[in-house]
């Protein structure tokens, strides 16, 4: 197992250097000059070449990526260009408030999307069914732009039950520690603000989950529908066990792995592609963040928070590749 | 999955079902986020008075002499104070933290009095070695680190076109500056947010990082920066004026989509919102909740055409596109009507303006003629550049350039609409490599000077003026409306530089917009500034 880990951390290397590389030559393709954003519209020529050289623009791009690299090796994340902060410092807080929003949005996903599958399966064909996969193709074709003002117009403006945007009561703010505000909350007690901040996570959790739902609940069902009809299910059925524990206990069982991969995969995408979700709810994640920094031609900005979202996508992966062999004991690694 | 583990499962499910739930119907007096809940009031918040300001972005530092964005000075203009003050809703020259002002009579010193008492938020006195030491700290910087600086006073401490030659204290309150040679502008320049006065102490101690924590004389101190969500002031109880702030506490939160900021104010969660669409001013009317702020113009927004460019190159050709585009049908389809028809590159309201000019009425059939002088009878194939993002003096790039392109077709122009991202845009406008574009420009001073020499003088091709305009003699007259320092004399002069940038069409000027905001309507005293920095300090609720 350990050797199996190792093997897939080493791994990870050329992967993410490959990345580093394509984003490095991308963002530097397009045109946009970081040193004239920087200045603004009534700057110089002559400013903006001095700029260009304090920024090491100047320099040929190899000489730019190599040191890029030797920082990255030294866990030097860069400097922004715009608000000349160290990335790794200003990075933290983007990263929290979206990895918050994400998990709160994958347990959404998870928890209707799986069981919808499951029942969609066991009651082939039902009107649930039917229901259910309909709902799905909406799920997934969905704008999210159109959904999510669609939330804040019902719950928000019009039935007044929840908070339109961002993290948390303003007039009562939390006290950030770990800028994780549910853990914050609850280390420093105060339940009440607990609360809010939930609150705060309700639409745009489910605008963020309405897309990944859907995908795992049609995963789920193929799947199980594939084991359903296998012998060993029969057998079950015909010892008498009910049709309860058949269906979640030996079906869900082995046709899990699959729908784990989907999960993986949808939670990666989650943290990096939430920016509609995050400019919709006015959320201060990652996702704007990076969006903003390519506005501005923040080269270090979106190297660096590209990196850091490729690093956890491959490691939820990793971690969702480890989860199989937990789930079906007949997976081994060597 | 053993019996235990699916019941675990079960439970789990069960409690995050109900915590969301309870998080959703909970009725908790603390949570002051739905209007109904503001309404009843709790006994903490009822008293303090909060003013939530939900704008489109973030600001980049509030160190203001750092930075050139508005959003930054929006928030920094209530922390830190200028010598100068514009105002209410103008560019006059007003008392500030200077009270007297007074220009030698060849305009190349400036003595100014100082007003007496005031402190800085970390209790330093505000005096004049304070102003001395804030510009001997942009003087000695670059253009990275103080931006504006350079570009309103000529460059840094030894540049060649450097403005201000020396700031001397003389004594406690009085304050000289020599200037190099006279520059018309200098107290709207000096009264610009970018140059307000800060805490020595405090920049000295904190370096580059005094954008993070900013300590200034205003009516506001700073208490919490949360990047691209919030950022938090509150009232200076040893203000200078001890009649003002009305306010206890101002946060300004970055809500980045228009219709969600909409949505923010119609729940009450913001109390006012920025950057309101033309097209959403008739719903904000529509409630009696709210209220509509309209920010006096000074804007312009226009259709540069490339003027190295065939065949816009020629003279005619541009006057033609100018005679072919319907202005007020722009306006009133996609400003709501809420836009002047522009016909100089500057507002009305600016000193200087030319009235007398007749601008190009729309007329099809003179644009034909003129194309058919320009051996074109039968038009031509062009690009027109839709900018992608919305701004106050162009609420939709797209739609207007549409609307630009059937009337172009009417006279047998072919336009190919094409954009950009936004930075790649104005990159390659700046290059020149448009036809024509669609622009526009906020005026920083509400000078003249600050539109016409920057957006359509040679010396800022390859800078701002994209449609790489060149004329000698308009040149001549704004070069030396710079350091006029008679006012009627240099009204002229920029009189005369309209009536020949008019005649040579580099633009078509389209429209002057009037930006809106709207708000609670127990709001008073709020005067949006035409420069987009709005002063909180007489703001209050009913």
């Amino acid at each position: 197992m350990l050797h199996y880990i190792g093997k897939r951390l080493l791994q990870l290397i050329p992967v993410l250097l490959g990345m580093t590389f394509i984003v490095f030559m991308i963002i530097r393709a397009i045109p946009g000059n970081p040193a004239q954003l920087i200045l603004g519209q009534l700057a110089s020529k002559e400013a903006i070449a001095a700029l260009e050289i304090k920024l090491g623009l100047s320099q040929p791009w190899y000489t730019q990526y190599f040191d890029y690299l030797a920082g990255l090796l030294k866990g030097d994340l860069g400097e922004s260009m715009r608000t000349v902060q160290p990335v790794a410092k200003e990075i933290w807080p983007y990263l929290a408030a979206t990895m918050e929003l994400a998990f709160f949005a994958i347990i959404i996903a998870v928890i209707i999307g799986v069981n919808a599958g499951i029942i969609s399966a066991w009651f082939q064909n039902s009107w649930f069914d039917y229901m259910a996969m309909v709902l799905a193709l909406i799920g997934v074709s969905m704008p999210i732009f159109w959904l999510g003002l669609m939330e804040q117009w019902i719950f928000g403006v019009e039935l007044q039950w929840l908070p339109t945007t961002g993290r948390e009561n303003v007039r009562d703010p939390v006290n950030s520690i770990t800028s994780l505000y549910i853990v914050d909350t609850i280390i420093q007690g105060r339940f009440d603000q607990l609360g809010t901040v939930l609150k705060h996570l309700v639409l745009p959790g489910i605008a963020l989950a309405t897309i990944p739902m859907a995908i795992i609940a049609r995963m789920t069902r193929s799947s199980m529908l594939e084991v359903m009809r296998a012998d060993y299910v029969r057998t079950a059925r015909a010892k008498g066990q009910k049709m309860f524990f058949v269906v979640y206990k030996h079906a869900l069982k082995n046709a899990i792995i699959p729908v784990l991969t989907v999960i993986g995969l949808q939670t990666g995408l989650l943290l990096g592609g939430a920016i509609l979700t995050e400019t919709i709810f006015g959320w201060p994640g990652i996702g704007r963040y990076i969006y903003e920094a390519i506005q501005f031609r923040d080269y270090p900005v979106i190297q660096s928070g590209i990196l850091v979202v490729a690093f956890i996508f491959v490691m939820i992966n990793l971690f969702v590749d480890i989860l199989y062999g937990v789930v079906d004991p007949r997976i081994k690694y060597d | 999955m053993s019996k235990l583990k699916i019941w675990s499962f079960l439970l789990l499910m069960i409690v995050a079902v109900t915590v969301v739930l309870a998080a959703c119907s909970s009725d908790d007096s603390s949570d002051g986020d739905t209007k109904k809940d503001n309404e009843e009031g709790t006994t903490e918040t009822a008293e303090e008075k909060v003013l939530i300001f939900g704008r489109g972005g973030d600001s980049v530092s509030l160190d203001p002499a750092a930075v050139t964005d508005g959003e930054s000075f929006k928030v920094t203009q209530n922390i830190q104070e200028t010598l100068l003050n514009f105002g209410q809703q103008d560019t006059t020259i007003n008392e500030g933290l200077a009270t007297k002002w007074e220009p030698s009579e060849d305009g190349l010193s400036y003595t100014f009095t100082l007003r007496e008492g005031v402190k800085f938020h970390d209790g330093t006195d505000f005096n004049a070695e304070a102003v001395v030491k804030n510009f001997e700290r942009w003087a000695g910087g670059s253009e990275d680190q103080f931006p504006y600086y350079g570009s309103m006073f000529g460059g840094y401490a030894g540049d060649e076109g450097h403005v201000i030659e020396s700031v001397t204290a003389e004594g406690d309150y009085t304050i000289i500056f020599k200037l190099t040679r006279a520059q018309a502008p200098f107290l709207k320049n000096i009264a610009m947010s970018p140059f307000a006065i800060a805490s020595p102490t405090a920049f000295e101690a904190a370096g580059d990082k005094f954008g993070d924590s900013p300590v200034g004389t205003g009516p506001f101190k700073f208490v919490e920066w949360k990047r691209n969500d919030s950022i938090t002031i509150e009232k200076n109880k040893e203000y200078w004026n001890s009649e003002e702030p009305k306010l206890d506490k101002v946060i300004f939160r970055a809500i980045p989509d228009n219709s969600a900021r909409l949505n923010d104010l119609l729940t009450g969660a913001i109390d006012l919102a920025d950057g309101v669409n033309p097209s959403d001013g008739s719903t904000v009317e529509g409630e009696a909740a709210l209220q509509l702020f309209e920010r006096p113009s000074m804007n312009i927004g226009y259709l540069g055409l490339t003027s190295t460019r065939p065949p816009f190159d020629n003279k005619k050709v541009r006057q033609a596109v100018n005679y072919a585009i319907d202005k007020q049908a722009i306006v009133d389809a996609f400003f709501e009507g809420r836009a002047e028809v522009a016909k100089n590159p500057m507002p009305s309201s600016i000193s200087g303006y030319n009235d007398d000019i007749p601008g190009y009425e729309y007329d099809p059939e003179k644009a034909k003629q003129l194309l058919a002088e320009a051996g074109m009878p039968d038009g031509f194939e062009m690009e027109l550049w839709a900018m992608p993002v919305p701004r106050p003096y162009m609420p939709d790039g797209t739609k207007v350039a549409e609307a630009i392109q059937k009337n172009l077709a009417d006279v047998g122009i072919t336009a190919k609409i094409v954009s950009f991202e936004w930075a790649t845009y104005l990159e390659k406008a700046r290059n020149g490599e448009a036809d024509a574009f669609l622009l526009g420009w906020t005026g920083d001073n509400g000078d003249a000077d600050n539109f016409l020499y920057v957006l359509l003088d040679e010396d800022n091709i390859g800078s701002n003026n994209y449609s790489y305009y060149s004329n000698d003699e308009s040149h001549k007259i704004l070069i030396e409306a710079q350091t006029e320092v008679d006012e009627d004399k240099r009204n002229e002069l920029y009189k005369q530089a309209q009536v020949i940038i008019s005649e040579e069409a580099p633009w078509v000027p389209l429209a002057h917009s009037t930006p809106l905001l709207a708000g609670d309507a127990e709001i008073i005293n709020f005067y949006p500034h035409p420069t987009g920095s709005d002063r909180l300090n007489k703001v209050d609720f009913k």
